[in-house]
C-alpha cells in the first residue's frame, strides 16, 4: 500500500506548552489508522494539523507528498470532535449546501443510504438525536466523496447501539477502499476498525503498530480474573504472579503459563468457580503505557 | 465559485426566514417605532410661533432687539436670527419656521406659507405693529410634519442595527459554535463566505426595509419628493457600508459577549449623533465632525436629501461617496483580519 498521508517531525506549541513535540508516521492508503491517547496528549491537535485547520509550529504534513493545499481540500472529509451546524436548515438542506461546496461528489441518494439517513431527512437538523446527528456528520465528511476521511471521536456520547451502528458505517466507507483516520477514547473501538495505531502521551508517539503487533510484542500472557470474595490475599501471598489486587470487584493476576498459575491457586486453596481467562486487550496496553493517573 | 456563494447565501436566507421570532422583529420594530414616534410628536410646536429674522449685525441664533422692529417685542414667539436666507426660505416653504423677516437695510421683506395658519397669524400680528412697512413675499410648500423627518433616521437605525449585529454577531456565533471551523475544512474560501454573508444580509435587509417602507407610507403618508429608485441607490449603498463594519468588528472576535460589547459601542453613539431622533444642526463642531465618520450620518443625510429635498443622486454624490469608500475599506480590512478559529 502506497502511503496517503505523512507527518514529519510534527510541532505545534502554544506560548509554553509543547501540545505536539517532534511526531513522525505515515498513513497508508485504504487503511483505518487510529490515534489514541488520554486527554491531552496532543492527539487533537495533531489530527488538526494533519487536517490543514490548525499550522504546526515546525514540521510538515504531506498529502501525496505534496504540503496541503486546495487537492487535499478537493479529497479529504472531516468530521470534527465537536460541530455546530447552521440553524433551521434540514439534514437535506445540510448535506445539499456542503455538497455544493465540491465539484463532484458522492450522489446524494447513495450519501443518504450509505449513512441511513432516510428516516430523518426532512427533520431539522438541530432536533436529532446523538446517533442521527453524527450519522449526519459523517454523511457531511463524506459527501465530496473523498480519499481520505478524518473521524475526530466519532462516537463520545453515544449509546451502544449507536456506537455499533456507526461502525458498522466505518466498516463500510472501509470496504469502499476509503483512508480513514480516526481518533477514539475507546480501546474496542480502535481494536476493531483500526488496521494501525499510534499511541500518543505528552506530545510525543509512544507505540506504533498494528494492535495485535502491538499486544504481542508488549505482553506475552494472560489475565486470570476472579471475585474479590474468592480470594485471600494472605493466603495467596505466595504466587509467584503479579496480582493487581485494587481491580475491583475482581482480582486480576497476569500470567504466562494459566496452568500452571491455576495449580498454585488450587494449592492455595483458593475457588475458582468465579475463574475467567481473558487474553490482554488494546485497553492493558493503553493503561500499561500511559499509567492510571487521571489526566486533565 | 458563484456556486458556492450562491449555496451559502440561499442557506442564510433560510436560516433568517425560518428564524420567525427575528424576521418578525425585524419588521415590527421599526413600523411601532414610526407609528408611535408619530403620534407622540404630532402635537410638536403647535402652539408655539417661530421666527427667522435676518438683520445688519444679528448672527446666526442670536436674539435679535425691538429696535429693529416692535413686532420683535411680542412675547411667546420665538425670534432667532438666521444668515442662510435661503435655508430660512426653504425652511418657512416647509412650515418649519412661520415667518422669515427680512429687516436688513434696504430689504424690509417677510416670507410666510399661504398655507400655513401660523404664517396667516403671524402676518397678522406684524400689520397690527406700528413698527417700518415690510413687503409680504408669499412662499408654497407642504409642510414637514415630524414624521416625515424622523422615518428615514428609524428605518436607518434598523439597518445599522440589521447589518451590525445579523453579520458581527452572527459571524461570531459561528466561530464560537466551531461552524466556521467545520466550514474552512471545505473548498469555500473565506472571501466566498463571507461574499455569501454580505450578499444574504444585504438581501434581507433591502427586502424588509422595503416592506417597512411601504407598510408604514400607506398608514403615515409621508414626504418623498425624490425619486424612489434614487432611495434604492442609497440603502443599497449604506446597507453595504454598515455590514462592512459589522464584518469588521467579527473578523476576529471569538466571544459573543465581546462582540456584544463592541457593536453596543458603536450603535450607541452612532444612534445618538448621526441625526436618527433630531437633527445635528446647531450640535458643537467637534459633535459634528464626530457624526461624519458615522456611516449612519451619511446614510439619512443622502435618504432625507432624497425624500425631503427631492435632490438627486448627483446632488448627494458625497455621501455616496463617502459611503462606498467606508464600505470598501471595512470589507477589505475585514476580510485580510478574518480568522475561521480562535486559534
Amino acid at each position: 500500500m502506497t502511503e496517503i498521508l505523512e507527518v514529519r517531525d510534527l510541532q505545534k506549541h502554544y506560548k509554553e506548552v509543547k501540545a505536539v513535540n517532534g511526531v513522525s508516521f505515515s498513513v497508508k492508503e485504504g487503511a483505518c489508522f487510529g490515534l489514541l491517547g488520554p486527554n491531552g496528549a496532543g492527539k487533537t491537535t495533531t489530527i488538526e494539523v494533519m487536517e490543514g485547520i490548525s499550522k504546526p509550529t515546525s514540521g510538515e504534513v504531506l498529502y501525496r507528498g505534496e504540503p496541503l493545499g486546495p487537492r487535499f481540500r478537493q479529497q479529504a472529509g472531516i468530521q470534527f470532535q465537536s460541530t455546530a451546524l447552521q440553524d433551521f436548515l434540514t439534514v437535506s438542506e445540510q448535506l445539499k449546501l456542503f455538497g455544493s461546496f465540491y465539484p463532484q461528489g458522492l450522489p446524494y441518494d447513495e450519501l443518504v443510504e450509505v449513512c441511513a439517513l432516510k428516516n430523518f431527512l426532512n427533520r431539522d437538523a438541530s432536533k436529532l438525536s446523538g446517533g442521527q446527528r453524527q450519522r449526519l456528520l459523517l454523511a457531511i465528511a463524506l459527501v465530496n466523496d473523498p480519499d481520505i476521511v478524518f473521524l475526530d471521536e466519532p462516537t463520545t456520547g453515544l449509546d451502544p447501539q449507536a456506537r455499533l451502528n456507526f461502525w458498522d458505517l466505518v466498516n463500510s466507507i472501509k470496504a469502499r477502499n476509503k483512508t480513514v483516520l480516526l481518533t477514539t477514547h475507546y480501546m474496542e473501538e480502535a481494536y476493531n476498525l483500526c488496521d494501525e495505531i499510534v499511541i500518543m502521551d505528552h506530545g510525543k508517539i509512544i507505540a506504533q503498530g498494528s494492535p495485535d503487533e502491538l499486544l504481542a510484542e508488549h505482553f506475552q500472557d494472560v489475565i486470570i480474573e476472579l471475585p474479590q470474595s474468592d480470594f485471600n490475599l494472605a493466603a495467596a501471598a505466595n504466587i509467584p504472579y503479579k496480582v493487581l489486587e485494587k481491580v475491583q470487584p475482581t482480582v486480576q493476576i497476569i500470567a504466562s503459563d494459566v496452568n500452571a498459575t491455576l495449580a498454585e491457586l488450587l494449592s492455595k486453596n483458593v475457588s475458582l468457580s468465579g475463574l475467567q481467562v481473558r487474553a490482554r486487550t488494546l485497553e492493558d496496553l493503553f493503561i500499561e503505557l500511559t499509567g492510571k493517573e487521571l489526566r486533565s | 465559485m458563484m456556486k458556492r456563494i450562491f449555496a451559502m447565501l440561499h442557506a442564510r436566507n433560510i436560516e433568517f426566514v425560518r428564524d420567525r421570532s427575528s424576521l418578525a422583529w425585524n419588521l415590527v420594530l421599526p413600523v411601532l417605532l414610526v407609528v408611535g414616534l408619530s403620534f407622540a410628536f404630532s402635537g410638536e410646536n403647535k402652539d408655539q410661533y417661530k421666527v427667522a429674522v435676518m438683520a445688519d449685525n444679528l448672527t446666526a441664533n442670536a436674539q435679535p432687539n425691538t429696535a429693529l422692529h416692535p413686532v420683535l417685542g411680542i412675547q411667546y414667539i420665538t425670534f432667532y436670527g438666521v444668515e442662510d436666507k435661503k435655508e430660512a426660505i426653504k425652511k418657512v416653504s416647509r412650515h418649519q419656521v412661520d415667518m422669515l423677516l427680512d429687516l436688513r437695510r434696504g430689504e424690509n421683506n417677510y416670507w410666510v406659507n399661504s398655507d400655513a395658519v401660523n404664517g396667516y397669524f403671524m402676518q397678522q400680528l406684524l400689520a397690527a405693529s406700528a413698527g417700518p412697512k415690510v413687503t409680504k413675499q408669499a412662499v408654497m410648500g407642504k409642510k414637514i410634519r415630524y414624521v416625515d423627518w424622523v422615518v428615514p433616521g428609524i428605518l436607518g437605525m434598523n439597518i445599522m442595527f440589521g447589518c451590525l449585529f445579523g453579520v458581527g454577531y452572527v459571524i461570531v456565533r459561528y466561530r464560537k459554535s466551531g461552524y466556521l471551523k467545520r466550514v474552512s475544512a471545505t473548498p469555500l474560501s473565506s472571501t466566498e463566505f463571507l461574499v455569501a454573508q454580505v450578499l444574504s444580509r444585504l438581501t434581507i435587509v433591502v427586502a424588509t426595509t422595503m416592506v417597512v417602507f411601504a407598510g408604514t407610507n400607506f398608514f403615515m403618508d409621508f414626504r418623498v419628493e425624490g425619486s424612489y429608485l434614487d432611495l434604492l441607490v442609497v440603502l443599497v449603498v449604506g446597507t453595504f457600508s454598515l455590514l462592512a463594519l459589522g464584518l469588521l468588528i467579527a473578523s476576529r472576535v471569538t466571544s459573543e459577549e465581546l462582540a456584544g460589547g463592541l457593536l453596543n459601542m458603536l450603535t450607541w453613539p452612532m444612534m445618538l449623533l448621526s441625526g436618527v431622533w433630531f437633527s445635528m444642526e446647531g450640535a458643537h463642531p467637534i459633535l459634528q465632525k464626530i457624526a461624519d465618520i458615522s456611516p449612519l450620518t451619511h446614510m439619512l443625510k443622502a435618504a432625507r436629501g432624497i425624500m425631503i429635498d427631492g435632490q438627486s443622486l448627483m446632488d448627494l454624490y458625497y455621501h455616496l461617496g463617502v459611503l462606498f469608500v467606508m464600505g470598501l475599506v471595512f470589507i477589505v480590512l475585514g476580510a485580510w483580519m478574518f480568522k475561521w478559529t480562535s486559534d
